[in-house]
């Protein structure tokens, strides 16, 4: 490869496999030598892969739920006070807190705040919209979106080290293992 | 998935979800060449522009009413609901496919979902374009419709009334085609981002690049996409079924006879998924052989799908016959004189037994499986159904309104040009929409086809991989 030598300006090491399988076992490889900073790429959702590199995080649905109550709030809410507070109007005797009557849109607000949620949230822990990142310089990358499977360490791991690391990903058998510029 | 539950050679595996030989490359390929093509199908060509002659149609059929008002229609006093809800009622339920395919079916894992749930979610979000267009043009004053449906601060200080089924509809439209937009989104970022890493032309790769929003498949990423899809998909659910049971209530709230009753909600919502996959199998059938895609939308699809058409419309005929039971049983003599007027002496009563004809009689061809297995027939069989279920809402809205409470309202109701151009140019916006989506997105999920691979699983694995 043409950058061996270790600058400042090195993101991590990118190593490239041709299965989901020996990604996935190299996934967890790496995470049990003690590797923290690492992330994996494929073309799909591979099960148990964010497992794998130490992911556990459970934000989206407690972010759902907030969104849901809070469309469920904002819906009773706006029922209540325009047709009792703002705008009452009798019409055949009928309840102005009609509550029964407030249930569709109630519930359809819920589900529409919740919705939203569920694809703001992710999209903002995730990061994106996020046009650079530093793994796109590597020249094979864009097959991450395709049909090869990536893992990188980062070298802001603690453990990282440029010969160290290239080695210990080179008994992984990946197919390459490439520096990847910031 | 299911294959997997039985021993090798059993006869019990299901017919595969995917034609044999296709691994990653193969599949990313193919679906990308679609678009990504310079090639596009004389076929394409001629479609489009018969549909995007409709299209013109509605232009001029709108613009007309505009400037005359509703006159221009058949509408009139007492058939005072007439073309637009109608035409609102069946693409709204023409919509509810698509969310079923992709929420529902996802929920209860059925794996062959994965190539047709992208274009069945884009029709749905068409069908609700379509739908929306009648109610918002249905006074032939548009631009009122602001304070009528929408809960805004106004200078008048009016507000909607929410004790109004007509309101509820507002919101459950709305919500519907709202979400069904975002789910659909994002179950497109994983492809459009496979696309900008295709495309070799540079614009492309910004408008793609640009609507991937820097995807790159990091199994975070995919993590939390994964929970939030199927969140999405769970709270889909519940809203499919809401959005037909309000249309219904539409009806099922009022006192007109023929309207008024319990068993409107799930006999509209069961209608609804009928329509949806008629006119998924009647878009599927020709866009497979078009395409040459019929290695990913297979005839085990086809099949499935004549299957779930088959079921929803007994439990459609279900509705009819709960609905003539309720008349009779009623005891009232409004509804008992509805129930005969709509079925043997009413003006209208042929178009009671061509809707027998189209939703009961014709489709109970789907029982054999020698006919699912013939496109052609399924096809004919689609076509029919999607005659019925317009016929349906006709039946339903028209025999009902015709007939007044007092005989000295009676009046007959005859659709005018105007009303003809603009349901049929709401079908050429429609395959219009549709032509252009398959010509310019991945109208199979292709990230999902990966998944469906033998090479995809993976075993989680001894090293304490469980989760």
């Amino acid at each position: 490869m043409a950058h061996d030598a270790t600058t400042s300006s090195t993101y991590g090491l990118l190593a490239e496999f041709d299965s989901a399988q020996s990604l996935l076992s190299a996934a967890k490889q790496v995470t049990a030598a003690g590797y923290t900073k690492t992330d994996a790429f494929s073309p799909f959702p591979i099960h148990g892969l964010a497992d794998a590199i130490g992911f556990k995080e459970h934000k989206v649905p407690k972010i759902i739920l907030a969104g849901g109550l809070t469309g469920l709030a904002a819906g009773w809410g706006l029922e209540y006070w325009s047709q009792v507070i703002a705008y009452p109007m009798n019409i055949a005797g009928r309840p102005f807190n009609a509550w029964g009557a407030f249930i569709p849109p109630a519930f359809e607000t819920t589900i529409l705040f919740a919705a939203f949620s569920a694809v703001i949230g992710m999209l903002a822990l995730n990061g994106l919209p996020q046009p650079y990142h530093p793994v796109f310089n590597a020249e094979r990358f864009s097959l991450a979106s395709q049909t090869k499977f990536f893992l990188v360490i980062e070298a802001s791991d603690p453990k990282f080290n440029l010969d160290a690391t290239r080695a210990f990903l080179a008994g992984l058998h990946p197919r390459e293992v490439v520096p990847v510029e910031e | 998935m299911a294959s997997t539950e039985y021993p090798q050679g059993d006869v019990r595996i299901p017919a595969p979800v995917i034609g044999p030989g296709h691994d990653y490359r193969s599949i990313t390929d193919k679906l990308v060449a679609l678009v990504l093509t310079k090639h596009t199908p004389i076929s394409w060509f001629i479609t489009t522009t018969i549909a995007f002659m409709f299209v013109m149609g509605l232009i001029v059929s709108i613009t007309y009413l505009l400037f005359k008002g509703v006159g221009i229609w058949g509408t009139n006093i007492p058939v005072g609901w007439a073309f637009p809800i109608i035409n609102f009622v069946w693409w709204i339920g023409i919509g509810h496919a698509g969310t079923l395919i992709s929420a529902i079916l996802l929920l209860f894992n059925q794996d062959w979902r994965t190539s047709i749930n992208r274009f069945a979610e884009a029709m749905t979000l068409f069908a609700v374009a379509c739908a929306a267009i009648f109610p918002i043009i249905h006074t032939g004053r548009p631009w009122l419709a602001a304070y009528w449906l929408f809960p805004y601060p106004n200078a008048m200080t009016l507000w909607p009334n929410f004790r109004s089924p007509l309101i509820w509809d507002v919101f459950a439209v709305l919500t519907y085609g709202s979400v069904s937009l975002v789910f659909w989104f994002t179950g497109l970022i994983p492809d459009l981002a496979t696309f900008r890493d295709q495309a070799t032309h540079p614009f492309l790769r910004k408008v793609y690049g640009l609507l991937a929003m820097g995807w790159r498949g990091s199994a975070r990423h995919w993590a939390r996409y994964e929970n939030a899809y199927l969140i999405l998909a769970g709270l889909s659910t519940p809203l499919v079924l809401s959005v037909h049971t309000v249309v219904s209530f539409d009806f099922a709230s009022s006192i007109i006879p023929g309207w008024h009753a319990t068993i409107f909600p799930p006999y509209f919502v069961a209608g609804a998924i009928y329509a949806g996959f008629a006119m998924v199998l009647t878009l599927a059938i020709p866009l497979r052989v078009v395409y040459g895609v019929k290695d990913f939308i297979t005839m085990r699809h086809i099949e499935n799908m004549a299957k779930v058409m088959l079921v929803t419309g007994l439990v459609v005929v279900y509705g009819y016959f709960s609905e003539a039971f309720f008349g009779w049983y009623s005891g009232s003599e409004y509804e008992r004189f509805m129930l005969k007027n709509r079925i043997y002496y009413g003006p209208y009563h042929w178009s009671y037994w061509v809707l027998l004809l189209c939703n009961f009689i014709v489709p109970q061809l789907m029982w054999s499986k020698k006919l699912r297995n013939r496109t052609g027939i399924v096809f004919l069989v689609c076509m029919f159904i999607n005659v019925g279920m317009w016929l349906e809402r006709f039946v339903i809205i028209v025999t009902s309104l015709h007939r007044d409470f007092l005989p000295s309202s009676w009046e007959m109701y005859y659709p005018t040009i105007w009303d003809f151009t603009t349901l049929f140019g709401t079908i050429g916006l429609f395959i219009t929409l549709m032509f252009v989506f398959v010509r310019i997105l991945p109208m199979i999920s292709i990230f999902e086809m990966r998944t469906l691979l033998p090479e995809a699983r993976t075993v989680p694995a001894s090293e304490g991989g469980s989760h």
